[in-house]
């Protein structure tokens, strides 16, 4: 069963982070991914830019209409996905609890099955 | 290749493992040395011929690659360690064929190890018995070559060491396996592809092997005679990508061989003693797959089997399905008290299956409001594509 593990990500609570707990958070992402690559429950994780850098193309029943910058202004958004494979929702959840975003009060990891699959390398 | 001689190879590759295994234990090295003498045939049988004993051939030769592989071996530790490790030397092949069929049966039961996570247990299953390569697990199951091969090779080093186990107690663990690979291969939906293997067809492939094995076990022959009764109505079961449930199918697209295989197998066991949930299930497939349309369904019949079923070996899908039987023989409305015994269970809580049953159920009673929300919130919850265009046309009648 495949999931996607979304890290949702407050810059606010990220702006605020001590040098040392940013590289203790990196330093961990390294060692998470290790760990489940080496069960065979890893297949593949993206982190993405701010979205001060999104464009945005929103259809208006015509032409779309295309605008830069975010799609909403939230507080928080998706700074990156892992994409796993494992037994079951609460496998899933065990491994997100794994990611050391979870150990930074006020972050969080969105667990969401898969529904349908296609890539070059499936 | 010609395809008789891949069927052969891979029909062959369990009872050969099982043998180096029982042998020489060590399954890693031995799995490694199969794949080779696999290989191996699949490139001189086509031009020299198939041997007159082709298992013997293969336990030869892969015991061959394991003595080449000890020596390298021996030879590495005595460059590190100066110490000398004589390599066992293989005897000579035996072909009793009793003791082929317990090795392969022990090699089922170490891949389907208790150390071993379901999806580890699969895809072992489907390498070291079914003989396919990692890549087409990896395929079948739309995961990354690389991800299916380290998962292999943790399985591989979690059983090391674990030995061959023999009890039979091990048998409901390679039934749930088995279970498991057909029905991946029955919900899984992706983009169309005609290399991909059909993990159903696998896992069928996979039971009848089992049964050869363990011919008198009833739960054996339940579990291939279900596999059987339920792919038979796979060319019916969807059309242009929507779920067709089981009342509206069109029953001639059911296929009557694999209908009436699944048939002669229940009818076969069932006289014979207790009978399992499996077989219970193969039985309740199999009214099903006899009938000519839903009203003439022996429902009562099937209701007493599910009630049976929901006794021995209760769960909230059986529960689900009784509800169903029950709105069938009774009315919708007693139906629909059974489902309410499901509210506030926990391992069905939110699942979309309750949601659906339940509007179906609200639809014969004539409650449309009703039935439409039910079928809208299953339709939110379902992860199969069909399922979702099926629940949502209900919805929007």
């Amino acid at each position: 069963m495949k999931y996607l593990l979304i890290m949702q990500v407050n810059p606010e609570i990220l702006d605020a982070l001590s040098d040392d707990e940013r590289k203790l958070v990196m330093d961990g992402h390294g060692e998470f991914m290790k760990t489940v690559q080496d069960s065979g429950e890893f297949i593949l994780t993206q982190a993405l830019g701010d979205p001060a850098n999104s464009a945005v193309v929103t259809g208006t029943g015509g032409t779309p209409a295309v605008t830069d910058g975010p799609f909403l202004e939230a507080k928080e958004h998706m700074g990156g996905f892992y994409l796993i494979d494992c037994e079951s929702k609460e496998r899933a959840i065990e491994i997100a609890k794994m990611i050391p975003d979870t150990r930074i009060k006020g972050l969080s990891i969105e667990i969401r099955p898969v529904m349908f699959s296609c890539g070059a390398d499936l | 290749m010609s395809a008789e001689i891949e069927d052969l190879l891979r029909s062959l590759a369990p009872q050969v493992l099982g043998t180096l295994v029982s042998r020489h234990g060590q399954f890693e090295a031995c799995e490694d040395a199969v794949q080779e003498a696999l290989f191996a045939a699949s490139v001189q049988w086509p031009e020299e011929g198939v041997p007159s004993r082709p298992a013997g051939w293969l336990v030869t030769v892969a015991g061959r690659r394991l003595t080449d592989y000890w020596r390298s071996e021996a030879a590495r530790r005595e460059r590190e360690l100066t110490v000398s490790m004589e390599p066992p030397l293989s005897p000579p092949p035996d072909d009793d064929p009793s003791r082929h069929v317990d090795d392969t049966l022990r090699l089922l039961f170490l891949c389907c190890h208790p150390k071993l996570s379901a999806p580890s247990q699969v895809a072992l299953t489907l390498r070291a018995v079914g003989g396919l390569t990692t890549a087409q697990i990896a395929h079948a199951f739309l995961v990354p070559e690389a991800t299916m091969a380290q998962r292999i090779s943790r399985a591989k080093q979690t059983i090391r060491g674990a030995g061959f186990p023999d009890g039979p107690e091990r048998l409901p663990a390679v039934l749930q396996v088995l279970y498991l690979i057909f029905n991946e291969g029955y919900t899984a939906t992706s983009g169309p592809d005609l290399q991909r293997v059909e993990l159903a067809t696998e896992a069928i492939r996979l039971a009848r092997q089992v049964r050869r094995l363990l011919p008198d076990d009833a739960e054996v022959a339940g579990l291939l005679a279900l596999m059987l009764l339920t792919d038979a109505r796979g060319a019916a079961r969807s059309a242009d990508g929507v779920l067709v449930p089981l009342a509206e199918q069109d029953r001639g697209l059911w296929n009557r061989a694999q209908i009436e295989e699944g048939v002669a197998l229940v009818a076969g066991v069932l006289p014979k003693g207790p009978v399992g949930p499996y077989l219970l299930q193969a039985t309740i497939a199999a009214i099903h797959d006899e009938a000519p349309s839903t009203e003439k369904t022996d429902w009562a019949e099937v209701l007493i089997l599910y009630k049976i079923l929901d006794r021995t070996a209760p769960n909230p899908m059986v529960t689900l399905n009784r509800a169903i039987a029950t709105a069938m023989v009774h009315g919708p409305a007693e139906g629909l008290a059974l489902l309410a015994t499901l509210d506030g269970d926990k391992r069905i809580a939110g699942h979309y299956r309750l949601e659906a049953v339940r509007a179906h159920l609200l639809d014969l009673a004539g409650a449309y409001d009703q039935a439409r929300e039910h079928y809208l919130r299953a339709a939110r919850l379902t992860l199969s594509l069909p399922e979702r265009e099926y629940l949502l046309r209900k919805a929007s009648r």
